[in-house]
């Protein structure tokens, strides 16, 4: 795939503080990349700076093989998709989703069914003549998605633009927007703080921290092998073992890495499993009963058991471990 | 509804008693009703030429001053660049100048003598005009400042994404947003305008006469009470459909939805309107400043000598009272004024912060709030004169009273403070009281834990703004003040009037300590950062 968007050794300052520092990355086309990250990271600001809104400090950005310096936001043919959305409160659903396409003199029959079209697309038919105030949350996030998408942009960046919504309805709209970008065929630079939510709508992902980038890869690359403990506990693993206790660990689970990143699901409670725990504490999920145990050689570790387990605080219990669950670090410090 | 009661007294008794008064002086003569006088008085061509005078020149000046001013709206509320607050300061000091200060400090502009002597505008409508623009640049600017910080910087830049040229931006997304407060402030500039007094006065001379002045002249040269009246009604009527319609279209910019820090340092692309506000902040110095040299100006050389006579009754005894005196006067008038204005307006502007669920109840809040905006438009000499016919007899006799002109000022300062309070508690999310409450606090404590830490620097920046304006008003105290004891404006103007010796000149360094008075507090003010201090 060739690349549609690079950037390159892109800094962006904000005064003396520098938000984006020295980032490079590449957007192949069709694809949808995820710069995940904390709050504070920078990402926002990388994601403006593809806009056009920031001016960046130093480093390159080109689209297509051509340079962006200069070109102005509402020129440069992107869309962006803000956490709220930002509807024109003062205009109707249909001239939301019209707007950009008024903006290119579009003939009103085309706009028409091209509105028509969107709303199909992102499940609002007959939602045409309702007024943002009217809309839940999540409707009208899928109406600034049609918005976005009405001109078909050669990119579409996406500010987190789930993490308003509620949880059942992220885990939908996340799966929907999944296949609305790869019906459209749209290349996408989604920036978020939540992994799930990456996972779910993007094919790559880069991790950020502090302003840097420090791993970049499709998804299963980062989710497999993450380049840190940092970015292991970041992306969701539980806990982060190396040296001694890491050794030990992988004697009983076959593995040889330098160090290892487990989620909570690789320690199980398993009458068939190699290692003795202490039950620290227990708390009880719908789906499973969530454990500190004290491991025997190998000291404090999360893990889970089963619903209806009797799992007693102090109780000594056998564990196994999932070498699915667990991952070696890239780069052990 | 005891606490409402209150104001409502206060109001009816100060405000809807004299104006209603005033009023029917027009309809009835020696106890009959007789409106003939009434028809009559509309029926004259001056009558015609007065009216026609009054909606142009404020349909103009309103024009010009939104053009002038929502520029400057934008430089103020939307860049961040060193020196911001002191201009913000410097676009409220027109505003809460004394008229009559204004009025003299443009006259000293384009006098013959002045440094805008070559252009001919003395006795000219379009000195009125320009001065009309210079007061309520302020009203333009700090509305539209409101509405303009209350856009969410993002909708902009989703527009922009999406393809809109920065014109475009403004066209499709910035401009319906800040409609609401440009027609907001449209009003409430077309009301001040056509309700002008003391520059009118100064600068019209005997050729240009608003409603206003004229009102003031039926009553003290010609008293024809009748037709005075006559003019008042007629005033009162237009000013009221204009409030009403300004009601409705009025919305208090959401600030719920306030982005903070959406100001951003200027680019190349904003130079233009920077250059705009420079040329109108010299625009609203340069009477300022000529009145200041002015006042230096010591019979043939500089000097503090005006400053040194107003100790004095001026030349040819113009003055029963020493200009100082006055000063003190205005001081102590002002702040008991200031006292009442805010005990009442504070109240009011608690009653209509309230939220109530019910319709009915609802609509008597939005009513019980208009009634109160009911000072900004009825004129000032209106209320002056009406105070002069109905409080100096029983049931009502003031007219020894050291309260009369408190009263009056307070009557006119109280809207100004109800504006600047009520958006502040208003914005305070009424969860936060119930979650006090449902902690224990009875209704003083939620008061004193809730409402007073979020509204403390409103409560503070809304006495500044009624004193300051306390302190300039001529309209209702020129009625009211007797000779042997003058506010300072009423000396400015008695001192304008007699010609001669250091007269001139101690006017212009009266206009100073009053400006430098009133400049001062609203410098106070603006530190408190609070944007509802002037907006409508």
């Amino acid at each position: 795939m060739a690349a549609a968007l690079e950037v390159r050794d892109l800094t962006v300052r904000y005064g003396d503080t520098i938000a984006v520092d020295d980032v490079t990355f590449d957007v192949p086309s069709g694809a949808v990349l995820a710069v995940l990250g904390p709050s504070g990271c920078g990402k926002s600001t990388l994601l403006r700076a593809v806009a056009g809104l920031e001016a960046p400090a130093s480093g390159s950005m080109s689209y297509a093989g051509r340079s962006l310096a200069g070109v102005p936001t509402h020129k440069r043919g992107f869309a962006l998709l803000f956490q709220d959305g930002q509807l024109f409160a003062h205009q109707s659903v249909a001239r939301n989703i019209g707007y950009p396409l008024r903006l290119r003199h579009v003939d009103q029959l085309q706009i028409a069914a091209k509105t028509g079209e969107l709303l199909e697309l992102v499940g609002l038919p007959g939602y045409a003549d309702r007024m943002p105030t009217t809309l839940s949350g999540g409707e009208r996030q899928r109406v600034a998605l049609a918005r976005a998408l009405a001109v078909e942009p050669r990119l579409l960046l996406l500010d987190e633009p789930l993490s308003a919504l509620d949880r059942g309805l992220r885990e939908h709209l996340a799966a929907e927007l999944h296949d609305i970008l790869r019906t459209a065929g749209t290349t996408a630079l989604l920036v978020t703080h939540d992994h799930d939510e990456a996972f779910a709508v993007a094919d790559r992902m880069a991790v950020m921290r502090d302003g840097r980038l420090v791993q970049e890869g499709t998804l299963d690359e980062v989710w497999q092998h993450p380049v840190d403990a940092w970015t292991a506990s970041f992306l969701g693993y539980a806990t982060v073992l190396s040296g001694e206790p890491a050794r030990r660990l992988q004697q009983a689970a076959g593995t040889d890495w330098p160090a290892v990143a487990l989620r909570r699901s690789a320690i199980r409670v398993d009458p068939a499993g190699k290692l003795q725990a202490r039950v620290v504490s227990a708390r009880e999920t719908p789906e499973q009963i969530r454990l500190e145990l004290d491991v025997e050689d190998i000291g404090r570790l999360e893990g889970v058991a089963d619903p209806g387990t009797a799992v007693p605080v102090g109780a000594r219990l056998t564990v196994a471990i999932d070498t699915r669950r667990m991952a070696p670090l890239l780069k052990p410090s | 509804m005891v606490l409402a009661a209150i104001p409502l007294a206060v109001l009816g008794i100060f405000f809807l008693y004299p104006v209603g008064g005033m009023v029917a002086r027009g309809f009835w003569t020696d106890g009959s009703f007789a409106p003939g006088a009434v028809f009559e008085m509309l029926a004259r061509p001056r009558t015609h030429r007065v009216l026609w005078f009054t909606l142009w020149s404020a349909g103009l000046a309103t024009a010009l001053t939104v053009v002038l001013g929502v520029p400057v709206a934008y430089v103020l509320h939307r860049l961040d660049f060193p020196g911001r607050g002191v201009l913000r300061a410097l676009v409220v000091i027109p505003f809460v100048l004394p008229t009559v200060v204004v009025g003299v400090a443009f006259r000293q502009l384009i006098a013959p003598s002045g440094p805008l002597a070559p252009l001919h505008l003395d006795g000219t409508a379009a000195a009125i005009i320009a001065a009309l623009v210079f007061f309520n640049v302020s009203v333009v600017v700090r509305t539209v400042g409101a509405f303009w910080e209350g856009i969410d910087r993002r909708q902009e830049e989703a527009a922009a994404a999406l393809g809109a040229s920065p014109l475009q931006v403004f066209r499709t997304v910035t401009l319906p947003a800040l409609l609401p407060g440009i027609v907001s402030a449209a009003s409430v500039v077309f009301l001040f305008c056509s309700t002008a007094f003391g520059v009118v006065l100064i600068m019209g001379g005997l050729r240009y006469s608003n409603v206003e002045t004229e009102i003031y002249l039926l009553t003290t040269q010609e008293l024809d009470l009748p037709s005075a009246a006559a003019l008042s009604v007629l005033q009162v009527l237009v000013i009221t459909v204009l409030l009403l319609t300004s009601a409705r279209t009025r919305r208090d910019p959401t600030p719920i939805t306030r982005v903070v820090g959406v100001a951003r340092k200027p680019r190349t692309r904003d130079l233009p309107l920077l250059g705009w506000t420079t040329a109108v902040v010299v625009f609203l110095l340069a009477p300022l400043a000529t009145l200041l040299s002015a006042s230096l100006r010591d019979g043939s050389g500089w000097g503090l000598g005006n400053y040194r006579a107003l100790n004095t009754t001026g030349s040819r005894n113009a003055l029963l009272v020493p200009a100082t005196e006055a000063l003190g006067n205005s001081l102590e008038i002002a702040a008991v004024a200031t006292l009442i204005a805010m005990v009442l307006g504070t109240t009011v502007a608690y009653l209509v912060s309230r939220r109530p669920r019910g319709t009915t109840s609802r609509r008597l809040v939005g009513t019980f709030d208009g009634i109160f905006m009911l000072p900004l438009g009825v004129s000032a000499v209106t209320l002056g004169f009406g105070f002069l016919i109905t409080l100096d007899h029983p049931p009502v006799d003031l007219r020894t009273s050291p309260l009369l002109i408190p009263i009056a000022q307070a009557m006119v300062a109280l809207p100004l403070v109800v504006r600047t309070v009520a958006p502040v508690l208003r914005s305070i999310d009424e969860r936060q009281r119930q979650a006090a409450a449902s902690l224990g606090a009875g209704p003083l404590r939620v008061l004193l834990a809730v409402d007073l830490p979020v509204s403390w620097r409103s409560l503070l920046a809304a006495t500044g703004f009624a004193f300051a304006v306390s302190l300039g008003e001529f309209g209702a105290t020129s009625f009211l003040a007797r000779d042997d004891n003058p506010t300072l404006p009423v000396v400015i103007y008695r001192l304008i009037g007699h010609a001669g010796g250091q007269n001139f000149g101690m006017a212009m360094a009266a206009s100073v300590v009053l400006a430098g008075a009133t400049a001062l507090v609203m410098f106070a003010v603006e530190r408190l950062r609070i944007n509802s201090v002037g907006t409508f």
